[in-house]
């Protein structure tokens, strides 16, 4: 087990309460255990989706079939986004280290309701193997993609309904994540943790939250409706009962797009942890950044109609909409002004977390900027479901959710394991992913201008040569990933003991042992005026 | 973007990639400036040259140039947009109007004069106007060496798009929406033609005049051509999406009936079911779902017609 230095000779890793071992776990209600439960289940779904989009891009090496049928690959595309959407980025940063540091970065002993914290992880299970059950038993494997769009996803396979359920009970676990989180926030701060000294990671915790909170029951009211539809025939979505295909796009953008967002924050709000960490400086417009982390959680509702352009919107619904999107991004490009301007006369030291935060800006920025092509409505009419927006995705939900996802568990894994992970192989990992993560998305960009469709098991020979080399860099990033997690599996179990504060780091959660105690402090902490979660010297 | 690659081929190409040129040259402007800043910054202040950093909380001048900087950029990057989209809304009066068919999977354009084609035969300088129909699922109609797409929604009224072509050639023409199995085969491809060659070809209803004239095993095997029936169902034995036409008339079929399975003769009402309600009795080893009816599309008559010619399909 661990080493540990905490006081009372015990934490959170090896203490035991009422039960033993694995009971001991999913039966924990501490707030670092459910972090850590999530990390495993998240990872396990991870590499499940991984393995589906290797065998996509390998199907994808040569026009004409590779290694399996149109069927198979149809269906492989829908469990990858299905099991990649909402299964690791929707809870991923959030569910992970929301649960494993928030509290302790505000003072907290535990989150407010820590046993509604241990169901949501429950209605996650649920919600998994609901989703995993309909997708592998019935007849045949939904072939939908992720986005289920009516009418084709009612008229094909009969196990839509257990799969949208699965869903539904995700949502909850979601919902139920941002209830507590809300009033964590809200009502366990320490004493002298004001709102204008809250660390930003809890702020983009904060606005992720009420997007949680407001936008998943949206999935839930689809789901009635498609009920309704499927048991008793009321045309909602199908035309051939009088339905409306385009009312579905539009219910399931209302939450699909704003989710992105949950995606997104949480990423955010872990690289203004790290920056400021490993430049020992300030972070710059600390304001300013709290002000454009509240304003994407609101504008985010309103920007869902520019997945539909093409779709059949009036005109001046697209007008809107496209406007609202380039409105959007503003908060974004100001949060990396502020990134880079925190790294102006610091002391940077240069570690692993802070490699993967400086690659995160630059594929956020891809992501980000190749967002305005499709914001606009002319570019967006001849990219749209392309290769070009797949790559655009993928830049920012792998590029940025993924990347600050490998940041932080870089930056949190000595206080997490209370054990240093080998920081060479670390960032020989680091450097293999991102070549391979460049490799694997860039050509699609040029894929989509060239005007290959998305979704496409074949193509024509024109497209033969973005395709070969987005495999080969698909390869490429797989062997980055398993050095990456081989080196921290090792290191949780073997590394070196770890510093209390190895990054001299300022908040709240490096001021208590490594790996932390059960209720997280000796005795409760409060802050000074002098004190704040940036104030270096 | 690298327009040499793309054919620039419709009175829409000049709007849509002006607005990507100056998008993406912004873009590239902002990308490479922010990310040498940021390299140079994390070399010059590095722990070793900069063992001190100097404390900046930030600074109001700055947040409010870098919020009104680029909020006047993507201003001008939506003006871009709007204006190279604007001129897609509305067709002109005097546009020529093709109706497209969308259906798993295939495409078929029916012209003023009755004239159907798999393939978009147009001519040069003339406004064209497509009626949008899909009979089954989602489809997008997407020619982009035109610049255009539009989604082809089933039950969705006066959905059209419109564009003038303005360079003679063959291009691709795809569709871009998922609709299922052979989605990534369900493209086709338009082929612009002077003037008075695309009359020429108009007018020349000896294909027309002949229909008439052919047998009825002629004509069904020309619906099941126009409708598509033979991207799923060989001709020769082979197994596609569903089962092979060959020597299907007058045998024994296995086919699975709810979740049993049945014995039935393909005679007429057993072809006729199979074209209405195709998912009713299923063909032993096929899938559910792939085939949607024909109900609607196929009259009585055009089924009678098939039958004669799959009497011949030996």
């Amino acid at each position: 087990m661990p080493t540990t230095n905490a006081v009372n000779g015990s934490n959170y890793l090896t203490y035991q309460g009422k039960y033993k071992g694995l009971l001991g776990w999913i039966l924990s209600t501490d707030h670092k255990r459910i972090g850590l439960l999530y990390l495993y289940s998240i990872c396990v779904m991870f590499c499940v989706g991984v393995l589906l989009g290797l065998a996509m891009k390998f199907e994808l090496l040569a026009p004409g079939k590779t290694i399996m049928d149109a069927q198979t690959y149809n269906a492989t595309f829908t469990v990858h986004g299905v099991i990649m959407i909402f299964m690791v980025v929707i809870p991923g940063l959030p569910a992970v280290f929301g649960n494993l540091m928030m509290p302790i970065m505000i003072g907290a002993e535990d989150v407010a309701f820590p046993k509604l914290n241990l169901l949501s992880w429950w209605l996650y299970v649920l919600g998994v193997i609901l989703v995993l059950c309909a997708l592998i038993f019935g007849e045949g494997t939904p072939d939908t993609g992720w986005t289920f769009y009516a009418p084709y996803s009612f008229k094909t396979g009969t196990n839509l309904l257990p799969a949208i359920f699965g869903a539904f009970v995700l949502g909850f676990s979601s919902i139920l994540t941002g209830l507590n989180f809300l009033v964590t926030i809200h009502r366990e701060r320490c004493p002298g943790m004001k709102w204008t000294k809250l660390p930003l990671f809890v702020w983009t915790l904060y606005g992720t939250a009420w997007i949680q909170l407001l936008a998943t029951p949206v999935v839930g009211i689809t789901l009635v409706l498609v009920a309704l539809e499927r048991l008793f025939n009321i045309g909602v979505f199908d035309p051939a009962l009088g339905g409306d295909p385009i009312l579905y796009q539009h219910l399931f953008w209302i939450y699909s797009h704003p989710a992105v967002y949950i995606m997104i924050l949480p990423a955010m709000g872990a690289i203004s942890e790290i920056i400021p960490t490993f430049s020992q400086k300030h972070i710059f417009g600390y304001k300013a950044i709290i002000a454009s982390t509240l304003s994407i959680a609101f504008v985010g509702y309103l920007v869902w109609g520019h997945h539909m352009f093409t779709a059949g919107m009036s005109g001046t619904a697209q007008y809107y909409f496209s406007l609202l999107t380039f409105i959007v991004s503003i908060p974004s490009a100001i949060k990396v002004f502020n990134w880079i301007s925190t790294m102006y006369k610091g002391s940077i030291n240069i570690q692993t977390p802070f490699y993967w935060a400086v690659s995160f800006i630059f594929v956020f920025m891809v992501g980000g900027l190749s967002g305005l092509v499709l914001g606009a409505l002319a570019a967006d009419i001849y990219v749209h479901d392309t290769a070009f927006v797949v790559a655009h995705f993928h830049y920012i939900v792998f590029g940025g959710t993924g990347f600050a996802f490998f940041a932080a568990i870089h930056y949190w894994f000595p206080k997490i394991f209370g054990r240093m992970y080998d920081t060479a192989w670390a960032n020989i990992g680091w450097l293999v992913f991102t070549i391979g993560f460049l490799a694997l998305y860039s050509p699609m960009f040029y894929l989509g201008m060239m005007g290959m469709p998305r979704r496409y098991y074949d193509y024509l020979p024109e497209f033969h040569g973005g395709n070969i080399l987005s495999t080969f860099g698909s390869w490429i990033m797989v062997t980055g990933f398993i050095i990456i997690l081989v080196n921290l599996i090792r290191s949780a179990k073997k590394g070196e003991p770890a510093e209390v504060n190895p990054w001299k780091s300022k908040t709240l959660e490096w001021t208590v042992p490594s790996p932390p105690p059960v209720l997280n402090f000796e005795t409760e902490p409060f802050l000074t005026e002098e004190d704040g979660p940036y104030n270096y010297e | 973007m690298d327009s040499s690659e793309v054919t620039q081929a419709s009175n829409f190409v000049e709007g849509v990639d002006k607005a990507f040129i100056v998008i993406l040259g912004i873009s590239f402007v902002f990308l490479i400036g922010l990310t040498v800043v940021m390299i140079y910054f994390v070399f010059k202040y590095n722990k070793k040259r900069n063992p001190k950093a100097t404390q900046i909380k930030g600074s109001t001048t700055l947040e409010i140039i870098w919020t009104v900087v680029p909020f006047l950029l993507t201003m001008v990057m939506f003006y871009y947009g709007w204006a190279g989209w604007k001129p897609m809304q509305k067709a002109p009066e005097d546009a020529m109007e093709i109706t497209v068919i969308g259906r798993m999977w295939n495409f078929t354009f029916e012209y003023e004069n009755g004239k159907r084609t798999d393939t978009l035969f147009l001519p040069k300088d003339q406004a064209i106007k497509l009626n949008l129909l899909a009979m089954d699922v989602l489809h997008s109609l997407y020619i982009p060496a035109f610049r255009v797409k539009q989604d082809m929604v089933p039950g969705l009224e006066n959905n059209s798009m419109w564009f003038e072509p303005q360079k003679e050639g063959v291009y691709e023409l795809y569709c871009a929406e998922y609709c299922g199995l052979q989605h990534s085969y369900m493209y086709s491809y338009v082929k612009v033609m002077p003037e008075a060659a695309f009359t020429d070809w108009l007018v020349d209803t000896t294909q027309v005049a002949n229909d008439v004239l052919e047998s009825p095993t002629a004509t069904g095997k020309r619906i099941m051509q126009n409708i598509g029936c033979f991207a799923c169902h060989s001709l020769d034995g082979s197994k596609l999406v569903g089962p092979s036409f060959k020597g299907v008339w007058g045998t024994e079929r296995t086919v699975k009936t709810g979740k049993e399975m049945r014995q039935v003769m393909a005679d007429e009402e057993y072809i006729k079911s199979s074209i209405y309600d195709p998912n009713a009795d299923l063909v032993d080893g096929f899938g559910k779902g792939l085939m949607l009816t024909y109900e609607g599309q196929l009259s009585e008559e055009d089924i009678g017609n098939i039958i004669e010619y799959l009497k011949t399909v030996k």
